[in-house]
This record gives C-alpha cells, structure tokens and sequence, in this order.
C-alpha cells in the first residue's frame, strides 16, 4: 500500500480536534525527530488511518472511527505543538 | 445524537454541481455551487462524502481547483478500480447535489505575501492545487516569478492544456512527456529527476519557494531532487497523491 502524507487527512484532524492541525509540529517519542504534520507519513487505507515518522517510520497516531466515534491513539507522539 | 455532541465541528454541506468540464478523457472538473462557503486559499483541497443507499460511506479528498474568489471547483481524475472517482467523472450531472466538507489543510498553501521565485513541479493530477495557485498568482497581480514544470504521460493526459500554453505574464511553463510525444513536440520527453529539475528549476541561491504536488515516488523524487540542489527542506512543501486517487 502507498504512503500518502499528512496533507491528505487535513478534514480528520479538523474534524477530530476542532482545529487545522496539518501545519502543527509532531515530535516522535521514539526517534525524537519533529515533523510538520503534513509532511508525515500516513496510510489512509489500513484498518483505520495510521501516521508514520519520516526518520524512524515509528507509528505515531493511530485514528480509528468505530461507529460515529473516533478513537485516537497519540501514545507515539512525546509532543504536539499546534 | 451522541455522535451530533462529539462531533460536527467541520460540517458537511451539501453542494450543486453548476457545471462539467472535461479537461481529458479520463478528468473532469466541477464547478460547484457552495452555500455559505467560508472561502479557500490556492492549494487548499476539500472532502467529499458519498452515501449508498445500504448507508455505506467512502469519502476523498480533492485539491481545489480555483482561486480564492472564484467558484469552488475541483478536478477528478477517474480510477477505473475507484468507489468515488467513476461516480463524479461519469455519472454526476449539472444540477446535482454532492456533500463536501472545507477548505482543508494549511501547509500546502500559497498568498501572494509567501513571495518566491515560485518553482511549481507537478505529475498528473498533481497540477490541479498548483492550477489555484497559477491562477491566485494572476488575480493577485502579483509580480512574483513563476516556473511550471508539469510531467505527463502522454499529451492526450495534459490538463488545463489550453490554460497552460497561455501562462500569465512572469509564469513560465516546462512541460515534460514521458510515455509518448506527439511529432513536433518541443517540450522535454523524460522523466523528472535531479538532471531536469537542475535545468528548469531556479537556483538555490534566489531563494525559491518550491510547491511538489503528484503520485508519492514523483514527489519523493522530486523533492529529493530540490534538496540536492540546495533548497532548504522547509522551502519544499509536498504533498502526495496515491496511486488510487484517492489522498
């Protein structure tokens, strides 16, 4: 399956958050590298939507929608600056 | 109910297709018109929901093909293996109501204060934020320098292909073919790599600002490519269709 990137899951976060969250920067808790949301790695098409580090490929969010509820997962997150 | 108090905050509304235009044989744009909409920056993109009767849900994401000021419209490029594609290039008509949420995204976003020298690389449908910022570009008067580098796979594949060969004043457009050339084609006949990027992009020393917008390999590529040439990663904005459309 194709990587796309945070760009592409814009209308999730603002509808999970309440607020545009492409721009805001993500710190890895694993590898300690800091992203621009949008430039991370994201599979929209695993079993809910998976956001992966650019340097270590750590799995960062995990969003999973389960009936009308989002559930997310920032546990690979160590920070988010918005 | 439950789910109207958690979530919501993003609202979906429901748009009329004012007009089709098809821009190849396989990508159509539609106009659409928007009730209360909020309003777009070039490069911004917008969702759309479509429900089966069963109540099955699939939802994409479709880079606005306007500039800020004009009708919301985007550009679908129809996927033979697609849910959402083959129903908004074949089936959807003038007079129709599709469901869409928007504007989305603040990173891959250009206003005349970003300034430039504007390098705009794109693959395939990946020329369609980069079409909102050509035209915003040419509403806002701006005098900012712009370089195009488009790559198709065919000249048959060229969208907004007339638009293209009358750029605005100070834009400047390459384009590149690389599966096949019609006789007579002056363009560039190979694929975008750091060699082609070194002919037609600006020098690292002008401080361009880089927009990349196409399948993943091309933007990886492509923006791999710019570092190379000595753009600073942070003046390269990406962003990364899949090779299903969908983003």
């Amino acid at each position: 399956m194709e990587a796309l990137d945070g760009n592409a899951i814009g209308g999730l976060l603002l509808d999970v958050f309440g607020t545009e969250l492409t721009t805001a920067t993500g710190v890895c808790a694993h590898c300690g590298a800091a992203g621009v949301l949008a430039e991370l790695v994201v599979y929209t098409r695993a079993p809910g939507t998976v956001v992966r580090c650019r340097s270590c490929a750590s799995v960062l969010m995990v969003l999973v929608e389960v009936r009308g509820i989002t559930c997310v997962d920032l546990s690979g997150l160590e920070r988010l600056t918005v | 109910m439950a789910r109207a108090a958690v979530r919501g905050r993003l609202s979906w509304r429901i748009a009329t297709v004012d007009a089709v235009v098809d821009e190849t044989a396989r990508v159509r744009t539609l106009v659409l018109d928007v009730p209360d909409w909020p309003g777009h920056k070039a490069g911004q993109h917008l969702d759309v929901r479509l429900t089966a009767e069963d109540g099955y849900r699939a939802e994409r994401s479709y880079s606005i093909a306007s500039a800020p000021g004009e009708p919301v419209a985007i550009t679908v490029e129809r996927l033979d293996d697609g849910e959402v594609s083959p129903y908004l290039t074949g089936e959807l008509r003038a007079g129709d109501e599709l469901e869409l949420r928007g504007p989305v995204g603040g990173y891959f976003v250009w206003e005349p204060r970003h300034g430039g020298p504007l390098l705009l690389v794109a693959g395939g449908s990946g020329i369609v934020p980069l079409r909102a910022i050509l035209r915003e570009h040419s509403r806002s008067g701006s005098e900012v320098p712009v370089r195009l580098l488009y790559s198709s796979r065919s000249f048959a594949d060229v969208i907004y292909r007339a638009e293209l060969d009358a750029p605005a004043a100070g834009v400047e457009v390459a384009q590149t073919l690389t599966r096949a050339q019609p006789d007579g084609w002056t363009g560039y006949a190979r694929r975008v790599d750091a060699a082609l990027l070194g002919e037609v992009a600006w020098p690292a020393g002008e401080n361009p600002l880089a927009f990349v917008c196409g399948p993943t390999s091309f933007v990886e590529t492509v923006a791999g490519g710019l570092v190379e040439l000595g753009y600073p990663p942070a003046r390269v904005k990406t962003e990364r269709f899949g090779a299903t459309g969908g983003r």
